[in-house]
C-alpha cells in the first residue's frame, strides 16, 4: 500500500489538520517509509487470532447513579479562548 | 548546611527525619540547582514560591511518617497540575492551566511531597528524544551534544543533574525506561493499571502508564509506592491492595529463574550492548539465579503494531484539542472547520500531526481490518508470548536500549530509525507488563547503558528485588560532571 | 372494527411504489447523572451548570459507566423482547463537532448490549411485527445554538454526555401512519418500564429516519437516504411522505438516488441535503481503550427480568379476558400505563364495560380539551367509578351524567353529592311517570290521533315532551315503555 498525496490530503481533512501544500511530499515520504515499516505484520497469518480488546481481563467497573459533579461552570469556562458568561463561543455554524 | 542534592531520596529522606536539614534548606538547594542549570532546558514552568510556602509549611508542622516528607518533587508536564500550567510539550496547550490534579501527583503529595516544577517533554510524549517538545529541546547532561532520551526527557535530565531528587514521568512505548538508560538512572513502568491515569494527559489510553524516574532501587519503590493505587475514576485502574515495595525490599535472587529472549540480539546491536547483557546476566548468575534462553518469537513485531496501535488512539485522544474549550486557538477562524484545521494545524508539532495521520488512516474506512485489527491480533500473540514464558521465569532480562544516547538532530529526518529507539521497551506495553530499566554500565565513549528487567503482571516487588540485588553487585557509578553550572 | 386493507403507496405516472422505512430512535435514558460522569441530567437547566470536566473533555478526564444506565439498557431490551448480550463493547465514533467536546461519541458498534427483538404494532388491517435489529448505549452530544448571536454559535455543554439508548429498527415500517403506531409503542413500552419518559418536546425521543422506495412488489430494497434527528412524529410523517415522493420523482424522471444524510426542514416541510456531514461518513469505529468489554452475568439479567411490570400487550390481554373488553378499548386503555391504572382502579368498582365508554368518551374528551395527563385528571378514578355505577343502577341517566359529569370537573365534589343536592335523580316511579304522560297526551291531542293513524315518528315528539316536563329526569327506558302502552289506548 503506497499513500499518495490525494489520500494524505483526504486522511488530513478527516483529522481536521491542514497540511501545508510546501509540505506535502516529505510528508508523503516520511509516512510511506513508515507505512513500509508497519506493513512487516502482512507476513504474519492472523486469521485464527483473537484481537485483544482489553489488556485487563476483567468487566467494565460501573457506579452508582449519583449527582456528584456538575456546576462548575466557572472552571468549565476560564481556559475558554472564546466564551461568554454562560457558553463557549465559536465560529458561525451553517447547516 | 551541605547541599544533599547529589544524593538519593532515601538518603535525603533519612537526613530530613533525623533533622539533618530542613525541607526549606532543601528547596532551596534544588532552587539553587534548577537557576544554574537552564542550558539543560530542562523545565517548562517552575513552581518556586509554591515549594517555598510548602517546605515551610513541612518544618513548622513536620510528619515524618509520610513516605516523602517534605520533599520537593518536579514531574513531567504531562500530568495535570491544579492552578498551574500544563502543557504537555505542546503549544496548543500553551496556555492551559487546569483546575484539577492528576491522581497520581496527588498521591505524591498527600505522601508529603510538593511541586517543584513541571519538566519539560515530547510534544504528547510522542518522541524518544525530547526533541518534539514546543519549548525546545532537552540536553543530556551526559554530554552537551546528547539527547536525553524520550518522551520522558526532561524528567530524565532533571533527576540525572540533581534538580529534582527523583521524579515521575509516563511510558507509551519506553517513555520511562530509555530515558533512564541514556542517563544512567533507574526508570519503572509499573504494570498497566497499577497506577491510575486519571488526570495524565492521554497519548494512547491502553498503553499508557505513569511511573517513578529515580537515582536507584530503593528510591523507585518508595516513589512507586507512593504513586499507585486504586483510582475509581480510572476504568482501568485495577483494584488490588497497596504494597509495601520499600519495606518489602530484598537483594536475594536464588533460585529465580531469569529468562533471556533470543529475539532482542537485533541486527546492528553495537557490541557494548551485547557484553553489557552478557555482563548482567553472569551478575545474576553468581548471584544464584538461574539463566534460561527462551523465546518471544513475534518481538520483532511489536514495534509495527505499536505504530498502529498508539497513532490510533492518539488520533482519537487528541479530537478534543480543537480551540473550543481551553487551549490554542488559531486567529484563522473564519468558519468552525477552518478554526479546527489551523488551530489544529499550527498548535501540533510535525511528529504529532504525523503520528494523527498515521492513526486517522488506520483506522479509516476500508483500512481498519488491514491495520487496527490486524495490529490487534498481533498484539494477542505478543501477549501470549510473555504469558507462555512466564509460566517458565520469573522475570526476563534484555538491554532497555539498542544504542546509548544518540546527539541531537541525528535521527530527527527519519522517524522509522527515531521508532527503533523503542524496539525493547514497545513489547512490554503491549502486553501491559512492569519493567525497570537499570543502569549496568558505560560505552567507550562513556555514555550510559541500561539493562531492563520484564515482570509478570504485578509483579512489581520481584523485578525491584532483582534489581535491588543487581544494583549492589554492579558498581555502576554516574560519570556525569556539572559542566552546564 | 373492520378489518381495512392497507393501502399506503406513493402513486407515480408509471406505478405504484411502496415505502419502505426503518427508524434509529434516540431515547434518553432516565437516570440521575450522566452516562460516564456524575452531572446531573435534568432538564433545561442552566447553560453549561450541568456539566463535569469528563462531558467536556478535559486532558486527562476519563469515562466511569454508570450502572443505573446499564440496567434501564437491560429493561428495555427486555421489554422488546430481544436478546441481551452478556458481553458488549464501547466503541468511539469519531468526527468533529463543535458540541461534540471529545472528538468522539462512546456508542457501541460491533457488540451491542442489546440484540434482535421485536415490536407489536396493532393497525386496523391486523397485527403487524417490527424486527429490532440492536439497542445500544451511547452519549448525547451538547447543544450547538445558532441563533443567539449573528456571527457565532454558542455552545451549552448541559446534554453532552446523557445516556442515550438507541432502537434501531429493521426496515419493516411502510408507512408514516406505521410509523406513528410504532413510535407510540416504543414510548409506550419504555414509559411502563421507566426507562424513558419518551417527552419529544424536551428532545427525550428522537429519531433518524431511513427511507427509500421501490415498486410494488419489488424484492430488492431501493437506495435509502437517512433524515436526520427528527423530533415530532407529525414531521417525522411529513418527512417521510416529501422524502417518498421525491425519490419516486427522482425514479420516474430516470435520476439516481444518491445514499446520503437530508436534514428536515421543519420551515419549509422538505427535507434537504446535510453538505455539512458529507465527509464525516467515516466514523473510523474502534473500541474505547478508556474502558473495558461490559460482561453481565446473567443473573443480573434474570433478576432485572422478573421485577419488570406488566407491559401493554400481556395487559391488553388480560384486560380482553378479565374485562370483558373488545381488542380496541384494551388498545386504548394500556398505551399508557397511567390510563391503564386508572382504569382498573375504576373498572374494579364499577361496571367494566360501561367504564370503559365513559372513560374513552367523555373523560379522554374532557382531558384532551384542557391538555391534561390523566395522572392531573380533575376527576379521580373513584369518583369516576361512582359516576359510573349511577348510570349503570338507572340513578341518572346519560344525559343527566353528562351534566354531573360537568359539574364533577369544575367542583372535583363526589358525583352522590351533586345528583342529591341538584336533584338530579332520575325520575323512575311509574305512577308519577303516567301522570306526566297522562297530561301531555291529553294537552295533544291532534298529535295522538296522528301517531294512531300510523306517523310512528312522532313518538320522540312525545318523548321529548316527557322529558322536558321532568327536566330531563325522567327514566327513558320506563318512558318508552309507559309511552307505547298509553298511546294504544
Amino acid at each position: 500500500m503506497s499513500l499518495d498525496k490525494e489520500k494524505i490530503k483526504h486522511v488530513a481533512k478527516l483529522a481536521r489538520i491542514s497540511v501545508n501544500e510546501a509540505k506535502v511530499d516529505s510528508l508523503t515520504k516520511d509516512l510511506n517509509s513508515i507505512f513500509k515499516f508497519i506493513e512487516q505484520l502482512n507476513e504474519l497469518d492472523t486469521s485464527n487470532v483473537e484481537p485483544l480488546t482489553s489488556i485487563l481481563n476483567e468487566s467494565l467497573r460501573t457506579r452508582k447513579d449519583l449527582i456528584n459533579d456538575g456546576k462548575i461552570r466557572d472552571k468549565i469556562l476560564q481556559n475558554s479562548p472564546k466564551k461568554n458568561d454562560e457558553f463557549f463561543v465559536v465560529p458561525k455554524v451553517v447547516e | 548546611m551541605s547541599d544533599l542534592t547529589n544524593q538519593s531520596l532515601h538518603e535525603i529522606i533519612e537526613k530530613i527525619k533525623t533533622k539533618k536539614i530542613s525541607s526549606l534548606e532543601l528547596t532551596n538547594n534544588y532552587i539553587k540547582n534548577i537557576k544554574t542549570a537552564k542550558k539543560l532546558n530542562t523545565f517548562v514552568t517552575t513552581t518556586f514560591e509554591h515549594a517555598l510556602e510548602k517546605a515551610k509549611e513541612f518544618d513548622k508542622k513536620p510528619n515524618y511518617e509520610q513516605l516523602l516528607p517534605g520533599i520537593p518533587l518536579a514531574v513531567k508536564d504531562l500530568f495535570c497540575t491544579q492552578d498551574v500550567k500544563t502543557t504537555a510539550g505542546s503549544n496548543i496547550l500553551n496556555n492551559f492551566i487546569p483546575s484539577y490534579e492528576s491522581t497520581v501527583t496527588k498521591n505524591l503529595w498527600n505522601n508529603g511531597a510538593f511541586l517543584l516544577g513541571k519538566l519539560n517533554c515530547d510534544e504528547f510524549a510522542m518522541g524518544s528524544s525530547n526533541e518534539t517538545s514546543f519549548f525546545g529541546n532537552v540536553i543530556n547532561p551526559v554530554g552537551d551534544k546528547l539527547v536525553p532520551g524520550g518522551s520522558s526527557g526532561g524528567s530524565s535530565a532533571a533527576l540525572a543533574a540533581d534538580l529534582t531528587p527523583a521524579t515521575i514521568g509516563t511510558d507509551t512505548g519506553g517513555s520511562i525506561r530509555q530515558p533512564a538508560s541514556f542517563t544512567g538512572t533507574v526508570g519503572l513502568k509499573p504494570t498497566y493499571g497499577l497506577c491510575s491515569r486519571w488526570g495524565i494527559v492521554a497519548f494512547a489510553s491502553s498503553l499508557d502508564q505513569a511511573g517513578p524516574m529515580t537515582k536507584n532501587i530503593i528510591d523507585s519503590a518508595i516513589m512507586l509506592e507512593a504513586m499507585c493505587g486504586f483510582d475509581e475514576k480510572d476504568s482501568t485502574s485495577i483494584k488490588k491492595n497497596k504494597e509495601p515495595y520499600s519495606k518489602n525490599l530484598k537483594d536475594n535472587v536464588k533460585g529465580l529463574k531469569i529468562g533471556i529472549p533470543k529475539e532482542y540480539r537485533v541486527d546492528n546491536m553495537p557490541k557494548e550492548v551485547d557484553e553489557l547483557w552478557e555482563k548482567g546476566k553472569k551478575i545474576l548468575k553468581d548471584l544464584g539465579a538461574e539463566i534460561i534462553n527462551i523465546s518471544l518469537p513475534h518481538t520483532k513485531y511489536a514495534l509495527p503494531t505499536y505504530y498502529i496501535v498508539a497513532p490510533a488512539e492518539a488520533s482519537s485522544n487528541l479530537a478534543r484539542y480543537d480551540g473550543v474549550r481551553y487551549g490554542f486557538r488559531s486567529k484563522k477562524d473564519e468558519d468552525l472547520i477552518q478554526m479546527y484545521e489551523n488551530t489544529r494545524s499550527e498548535g501540533f508539532g510535525d511528529e504529532v500531526k504525523r503520528r494523527i495521520l498515521i492513526g486517522t488512516y488506520v483506522l479509516s474506512s476500508g483500512y481498519y481490518d488491514a491495520y487496527y485489527l490486524k495490529a490487534q491480533k498481533v498484539r494477542q500473540l505478543i501477549k501470549k508470548d510473555f504469558d507462555e514464558n512466564f509460566k517458565k521465569v520469573d522475570a526476563i532480562l534484555t538491554p532497555s536500549t539498542p544504542s546509548s544516547a544518540f546527539e541531537i538532530g541525528e535521527k530527527t529526518n527519519d522517524p522509522v530509525s527515531m521508532y527503533l529507539n523503542d524496539i525493547f521497551t514497545v513489547p512490554v506495553n503491549l502486553a501491559g507488563l512492569p519493567a525497570l530499566s537499570l543502569p549496568a554500565g558505560v560505552d567507550q565513549k562513556g555514555y550510559p547503558l541500561g539493562l531492563q528487567l520484564i515482570g509478570k503482571a504485578l509483579d512489581e516487588q520481584k523485578i525491584l528485588n532483582i534489581g535491588y540485588a543487581f544494583e549492589k553487585n554492579c558498581g555502576f557509578q554516574s560519570q556525569i560532571k556539572k559542566w552546564w553550572s | 372494527m373492520s378489518k381495512e386493507k392497507f393501502d399506503y403507496f406513493i402513486n407515480g405516472e408509471k406505478g405504484k411504489y411502496e415505502v419502505v422505512i426503518g427508524l434509529e430512535v434516540h431515547a434518553q435514558i432516565l437516570s440521575n447523572s450522566k452516562l460516564f460522569s456524575g452531572s446531573s441530567t435534568k432538564f433545561g437547566g442552566d447553560p453549561n451548570n450541568q456539566v463535569s470536566l469528563i462531558d467536556s473533555a478535559f486532558p486527562g478526564m476519563l469515562p466511569v459507566i454508570n450502572e443505573e444506565c446499564v440496567k434501564q439498557a437491560v429493561r428495555t431490551g427486555l421489554g422488546l423482547n430481544a436478546k441481551i448480550n452478556n458481553f458488549s463493547v464501547f466503541d468511539r465514533k469519531n468526527y468533529f463537532y463543535a458540541d461534540l467536546p471529545q472528538g468522539y461519541q462512546i456508542s457501541q458498534y460491533k457488540n451491542p448490549i442489546v440484540g434482535e427483538g421485536k415490536v407489536l404494532l396493532d393497525m386496523p388491517y391486523g397485527s403487524k411485527e417490527i424486527g429490532i435489529e440492536r439497542l445500544h448505549l451511547e452519549q448525547d452530544a451538547g447543544k450547538s445554538i445558532h441563533d443567539m448571536d449573528p456571527s457565532n454559535t454558542y455552545v451549552d455543554l448541559n446534554r453532552s454526555g446523557i445516556a442515550l439508548m438507541e432502537i434501531v429498527s429493521k426496515p419493516d415500517l411502510r408507512s408514516p401512519e406505521e410509523v406513528n403506531v410504532y413510535i407510540k409503542k416504543l414510548r409506550s413500552i419504555m414509559r411502563y418500564l421507566g426507562t424513558c419518559d419518551g417527552n419529544m418536546q424536551e428532545g427525550s425521543l428522537r429519531a433518524d429516519v431511513n427511507v427509500s422506495v421501490r415498486k410494488e412488489g419489488d424484492k430488492n430494497f431501493g437506495t435509502r437516504c437517512e433524515i436526520k434527528n427528527v423530533n415530532s412524529i407529525k414531521f417525522m410523517q411529513m418527512a417521510i411522505e416529501y422524502e417518498a415522493t421525491r425519490q419516486v420523482e427522482l425514479i420516474e424522471n430516470g435520476k439516481g438516488i444518491d445514499q446520503e444524510t437530508r436534514l428536515f426542514d421543519t420551515k419549509k416541510n422538505e427535507t434537504r441535503s446535510m453538505r455539512s456531514k458529507e465527509d464525516a461518513h467515516d466514523y473510523r469505529y474502534f473500541p474505547d481503550p478508556d474502558l473495558l468489554p461490559l460482561k453481565l452475568e446473567q443473573k443480573l439479567i434474570d433478576d432485572l427480568k422478573k421485577s419488570l411490570p406488566e407491559l401493554p400487550d400481556k395487559k391488553k390481554e388480560r384486560f380482553i379476558k378479565e374485562y370483558g373488553l373488545n381488542a380496541y378499548e384494551a388498545n386504548v386503555l394500556v398505551s399508557e400505563k397511567e390510563i391503564s391504572d386508572y382504569y382498573e382502579e375504576v373498572a374494579k368498582l364499577s361496571d367494566k364495560k360501561l367504564a370503559a365508554t365513559w372513560m374513552m368518551g367523555d373523560l379522554f374528551a374532557m382531558l384532551n380539551d384542557r391538555g391534561l395527563d390523566i395522572s392531573k385528571s380533575p376527576i379521580s378514578a373513584k369518583h369516576f367509578a361512582e359516576l359510573v355505577q349511577s348510570i349503570k343502577s338507572g340513578e341518572i341517566s346519560g344525559r343527566i351524567a353528562k351534566e354531573v359529569f360537568e359539574i364533577m370537573v369544575e367542583s372535583g365534589e363526589n358525583p352522590k353529592k351533586i345528583i342529591e343536592s341538584k336533584g338530579m335523580k332520575q325520575q323512575s316511579d311509574p305512577k308519577e311517570l303516567e301522570k306526566m304522560i297522562n297530561e301531555i297526551i291529553s294537552k295533544n291531542k291532534d298529535k295522538v290521533d296522528q301517531y294512531k293513524a300510523g306517523k310512528e315518528k312522532l313518538f320522540g315528539f312525545f318523548v321529548g315532551q316527557v322529558m322536558k316536563l321532568s327536566g330531563g329526569k325522567a327514566n327513558p327506558q320506563l318512558t318508552n315503555e309507559i309511552l307505547k302502552k298509553l298511546l294504544k289506548n
